[in-house]
């Protein structure tokens, strides 16, 4: 009985993780993708320069795409608490509930229903209207990240609330929508978002590019992508550093498996690289700058850092995830400020980025979302063995269904991610390329590549240059 | 004072007013999927335009309904969902299908778009069987035995075939020429099915269910319950008879079948709603048994009072914007 229990629990926690992981991807993509897009389009109201509206028309794509992907792997998030984790609602449910429902009211009928017009009704509605739509769909996919950042920083910093009879109930909204992490956690999103939404432009306009793209559209819109990464990279590293702050004052155990730090020390020092054992409680290999550590969490070169030793009792996060997936974050920040920052001193003082650069950046089209995960897995394993910190474990809200009905429903959503994230990346690059022919997207749903290929082929001057 | 004591009650009635808007709403959305035509390209992409602008905002009814379930009865929620496992997730499985085909088909590769068309099909057709399923087990409170899944199975189709009569009947509403003529015939037969569906299950359920026999046929309310099954007929009847005329001359009356649909789903829901207040689960939780705290009720009671509106405002404009009927589906 106790290890079916144990299979359920590892099922389960297998299956929110990648319920949540592919779900993740989307919104993180749309809701700065949607900021973007309202720049656009407010670009081409001012200027009325047609460049704007092609832009705008080929990331609108890409936008829907990415929504729809986002919304029904929502719906799937929506099911979870209840399918498999019954205990959370039954402890918390009187604070998770309206948060959620919060989420709903204001945010995803407003953003689906002007999807909509901002996708289909440009024709009928005003301009203006139009505008406005975009704009609502950016708000109502702002306001989403809002609420869920708020019922998940109340999951790691938990205020506002008292328990009775061992269920929680709310006390003060105002200290639960605003916990002690909640402003860190929903910058930092927010933040990665657009660096995750400025790479794929910068990185599938590049493609472009690199294709034989010779029109203004994807110049411009690499441009943009490079010159918000360059902007948004620095203040991220500095907001990263004022969450881990704040993790440190409120986790220490997250930042210490972060760190790798096993005994209580002083002047700790930051580990490049170690490979953290748990059999042994300790680092083998260790490659680290001395005092670094303390001095970033404490600012005292012999600031003292609580080890997770002193966490044995009561339980910790396990390490190796931890300590690796923080590391590839931090690293993939940085590679992002070379990038970025050398992409815009080449538009600054030669107005193109080489082709090498073009290169790299088809490369790093996706490093937003590898980062976002590795800094979600970080936060999250982070919090384990408590699904609410302190209050709630997850193996005790683990659901009682049959762990084969749990292995089954967890096989069928692998595959049918595993499918639809292959279909997302080919279909994503195909626009691409397809874009390369094209003046601008039209009557995109009639025409196929191959028609394309065939028709520039019969007529080699069908392909016009764009206004400049 | 009294809207707190109340409060249980009011969302309950907020819940069933989500289920019954995303059954109408996404009902023809879903009845459109189920309806594609798979020997005619340009008519299952008319078919998938007329559904386009509206189909999100659509599905977020059932988030909501949902939503409220899990917010205002979280423990009839983990009931349900435990009971529910595997319908769930292939509801689940169901609705990615269909929601994610929609943006690729319109973005396939070369020769994908078919592939794509079967997807959103199965994905419409494994949405309805399931909710249609669900419902039925909900309804006889997870019975176990032959006969409560018999009955569950029949739901199912019933429900398919509901959906699939007024998507034909949106078709009819937002389609011209041989698209239209096509969607009444289909929604004609389709109505049959749900017709007999709806008879069989209101039938059965008071000889299943001592309790909802108990309130149908006690006296007086059976004189005043009589009128629902008889507009029904009635409605079934004319509707029949409005699709054989179809096309009608200057599209008269095009509308028509969808608003009687739209009412026989309202009606089915009344019955059903009178068949089960005050409970969330049939026979096992009723809505103060199952309510969350009074202060989170009321935090979110708020948020439901002001924005309700403003979103039943904005879907409105949503569908004026759109009205008429459904052009090629282009992108900006």
């Amino acid at each position: 009985m106790e290890s079916q229990l144990a299979d359920v629990l590892m099922l389960s926690r297998i299956q929110f993780a990648a319920n949540i992981s592919f779900h993740i991807l989307f919104p993180t993509i749309t809701i700065a993708l949607a900021w973007f897009l309202v720049y656009f389009k407010v670009r081409h109201e001012i200027s009325g320069h047609p460049v704007w509206m092609r832009i705008y028309r080929f990331w609108v794509k890409v936008f829907a795409l990415s929504f729809a992907l986002g919304v029904v792997s929502g719906i799937t998030m929506s099911f979870q608490f209840g399918t498999n984790w019954p205990g959370f609602m039954e402890t918390v449910g009187n604070i998770a509930g309206p948060l959620l429902g919060y989420e709903v009211l204001t945010a995803f009928f407003m953003e689906a229903t002007f999807l909509g017009i901002m996708l289909f009704g440009s024709q009928r509605v005003p301009s203006w209207l139009h505008t406005l739509s975009t704009f609502l769909v950016a708000i109502g996919t702002s306001l989403s990240a809002f609420w869920i950042i708020a019922l998940n920083s109340w999951m790691h910093t938990p205020d506002g609330f008292e328990m009775i009879n061992g269920v929680a109930h709310p006390v003060s909204w105002w200290d639960i929508i605003f916990n002690a992490s909640m402003p860190y956690r929903l910058t930092h999103m927010m933040i990665a978002s657009g660096l995750t939404a400025a790479f794929l432009i910068a990185g599938l306009s590049a493609y472009r590019l690199l294709k034989g793209d010779t029109k203004l559209a994807p110049r411009k819109a690499m441009s943009a992508g490079i010159v918000v990464a360059a902007l948004l990279i620095p203040v991220q590293i500095f907001v990263g550093d004022l969450h881990g702050l704040n993790t440190f004052e409120h986790q220490p155990q997250k930042v210490a498996a972060m760190e790798g730090v096993w005994e209580t020390e002083r002047g700790a020092p930051l580990l490049l690289f170690a490979w953290p054992d748990e059999e042994t409680r300790s680092n083998a290999f260790e490659v680290g700058v001395p005092g670094l550590a303390s001095f970033i969490l404490t600012h005292d070169m012999n600031g003292e850092i609580r080890g997770l030793n002193e966490f044995e009792e009561e339980g910790h996060p396990p390490v190796k995830p931890l300590f690796f997936g923080f590391r590839i974050m931090v690293g993939l920040g940085l590679l992002m400020l070379a990038v970025s920052w050398l992409g815009s001193w080449f538009l600054w003082r030669r107005g193109a980025v080489p082709v090498w650069m073009q290169r790299t950046l088809v490369g790093m089209t996706f490093s937003g979302w590898l980062a976002t995960l590795a800094g979600w897995y970080v936060t999250e394993i982070g919090r384990q063995p408590w699904l609410v910190s302190g209050v709630l474990r997850t193996s005790e809200a683990v659901t009682t269904v049959p762990g084969a009905q749990v292995g089954l429903s967890l096989t069928m959503y692998l595959l049918v991610y595993a499918v639809l994230l292959f279909a997302y990346l080919q279909t994503l690059f195909y626009m691409a390329r397809k874009s390369v022919e094209v003046e601008e997207f039209e009557r995109e749903v009639d025409v196929d590549l191959d028609e394309l290929q065939a028709r520039a082929a019969a007529e080699p001057n069908a392909n016009h240059q764009e206004a400049r | 004072m009294i809207i707190t004591e109340w409060l249980p009650e009011i969302f309950l009635v907020l819940m069933g007013l989500a289920v019954l808007i995303y059954a109408v709403l996404d009902g023809y959305d879903l009845g459109v999927g189920l309806l594609l035509p798979m020997d005619n390209e340009p008519q299952r992409s008319q078919m998938i335009a007329s559904i386009g602008p509206f189909w999100d905002a659509n599905e977020t009814w059932l988030v909501l309904a949902v939503g409220i379930l899990l917010i205002a009865f979280p423990e009839a929620h983990s009931l349900v969902l435990r009971e529910l496992y595997l319908p769930a997730a292939f509801l689940l499985i169901g609705l990615i299908l269909r929601g994610v085909s929609f943006d690729f088909r319109a973005k396939a590769v070369t020769g994908h778009r078919r592939l794509w068309d079967h997807a959103f099909k199965a994905g419409s057709l494994i949405t309805s069987l399931t909710l249609g399923y669900m419902l039925g087990r909900y309804v006889l409170a997870f019975q176990t035995g032959w006969v409560a899944q018999g009955f569950a199975v029949l739901s199912g189709i019933c429900v398919s075939a509901a959906f699939a009569y007024i998507g034909g009947a949106w078709l009819v509403m937002k389609s011209e020429g041989e698209l239209q003529i096509r969607a009444a015939y289909w929604s004609r037969r389709a109505g049959w099915f749900a017709a007999l569906g709806i008879a069989a299950i209101s039938v059965m359920n008071p000889l299943v269910s001592a309790d909802v026999a108990e309130r149908w046929l006690s006296m007086p309310a059976v004189f005043l319950l009589i009128p629902i099954p008889l507009v029904c007929l009635i409605l079934v009847v004319l509707v029949d008879q409005y699709l054989k005329q179809v096309p009608t001359r200057d599209d008269v009356g095009c509308w028509f079948p969808f608003v009687a649909a739209a009412l026989l789903f309202l009606l089915s829901f009344l019955g059903l709603a009178y068949s089960f207040f005050p409970y969330v689960v049939p026979g096992k939780l009723t809505a103060a048994e199952a309510a969350s705290a009074t202060a989170s009720l009321q935090f979110i009671g708020v948020g439901v009072a002001i924005v309700l509106p403003l979103i039943l405002a904005y879907t409105a404009f949503a569908y004026r914007v759109f009205w008429g009927k459904s052009t090629e589906l282009k992108y900006y």
